[in-house]
């Protein structure tokens, strides 16, 4: 549910990565984070086991300029992608406008990606949330690994919307921006749209 | 309606600055501030240059979504209230009208007992502006931001 403030001309709208464990939600938040003009990004918040698993939630607020007046703020989190997280996962997805699916490129990931998305819309379908329409962007990281499935296998496997989809080596850099672009635009063509 | 935005005009947005701008004095209180439960800040009162509001308002949130969490696994609907306690600061969190979270930042001049005390009488105020929001986005068929196009997406992400 994105807010707008029409006294102080802001438009704040949340974009959460999920995806599958250590498939580099956390990464692509902490290269965004190192790349941005520090004037358009806050702290960045990692609330992490000692081992930097993610416990919580990641969390990045970007601010990208203005758009017909209004200052537009992003509010990006990460979830926890081990699956005993669940009940975490389903409290951060709360309120959500668009959602970045990063997947792992490995063969040895594919059913965790599988899972995964899975449990995004049984996540998103709890809360009232349609899976079908929620502005998505696919990611299909690690694409620098040996033994990475083909980008036609990932898609057939996860796409099943047909929606964006990017290749990435968050770790690198590679395709996070425009993943980031991607469902910032999405978000707000729906938000023209009249939202969900 | 304006479906899935959450829209605050002029009018309701000065009404909340007002009920927290009352609750800071009232409270003897360094800092309120008022956050939608998707974290978004809605309004704030006090010494916020010292503090980076948007990550408070993201973790109070988060705060009160986990504790949220762990009061449906006892059988609670929520705690409606979370006192944490430090050496200089404390802060006080709770639920307004289901759906805000209100949360004020106080030192040894204050008290937890008038605070809560001072919360509550605030709370009853601003789920009264609440509902103007909700009569409003009722009211308004459109909402959101009409006009935009898609050259106005595309400059942002230049």
């Amino acid at each position: 549910m994105s807010f707008i403030n029409y006294s102080s001309r802001e438009i704040n709208c949340k974009i959460v990565y999920y995806g599958p464990g250590l498939c580099g939600k956390t990464t692509n938040l902490q290269y965004i984070y190192r790349r941005m003009n520090p004037d358009s990004r806050g702290k960045m918040i990692s609330l992490a086991t000692e081992t930097e698993r993610t416990l919580f939630f990641d969390f990045l607020p970007l601010s990208l300029g203005e758009i017909r007046g209004f200052k537009t703020r992003f509010h990006l989190y990460t979830v926890p992608g081990q699956v005993f997280y669940d009940a975490s996962r389903r409290l951060i997805l709360r309120g959500v406008d668009g959602v970045v699916f990063c997947a792992d490129s490995q063969l040895t990931r594919m059913d965790s990606n599988v899972e995964s998305m899975e449990n995004l819309r049984i996540n998103l379908r709890e809360q009232g949330v349609d899976g079908d329409r929620l502005p998505l962007v696919m990611q299909y990281n690690k694409r620098d690994l040996p033994h990475a499935a083909s980008l036609s296998d990932l898609h057939a496997l996860l796409n099943y919307r047909n929606v964006p989809e990017f290749e990435a080596v968050a770790k690198s850099g590679v395709g996070v921006f425009e993943t980031l672009k991607a469902i910032i635009k999405y978000i707000l063509v729906d938000l023209k749209k009249g939202g969900r | 309606m304006a479906q899935g935005h959450f829209i605050l005009y002029d009018k309701e947005f000065q009404g909340f600055q007002i009920a927290l701008k009352k609750l800071l004095a009232d409270s003897y209180a360094k800092i309120v501030f008022l956050v939608d439960k998707n974290g978004s800040l809605l309004a704030s009162a006090g010494e916020t240059a010292d503090f980076d509001t948007t990550s408070l308002a993201s973790l109070a949130a988060g705060n009160i979504a986990a504790t949220g969490g762990l009061a449906s696994l006892i059988g609670e609907k929520e705690f409606s209230i979370l006192f944490h306690e430090g050496e200089r600061d404390n802060m006080h969190i709770s639920v307004v009208a289901d759906r805000l979270i209100l949360v004020v930042i106080f030192d040894r001049r204050s008290s937890v007992g008038l605070v809560r005390l001072r919360v509550r009488r605030a709370s009853t105020q601003l789920e009264r502006i609440l509902r103007d929001v909700d009569e409003k986005a009722l009211a308004d068929e459109d909402g959101g931001i009409e006009e935009l196009t898609e050259e106005d997406i595309e400059s942002l992400l230049k």
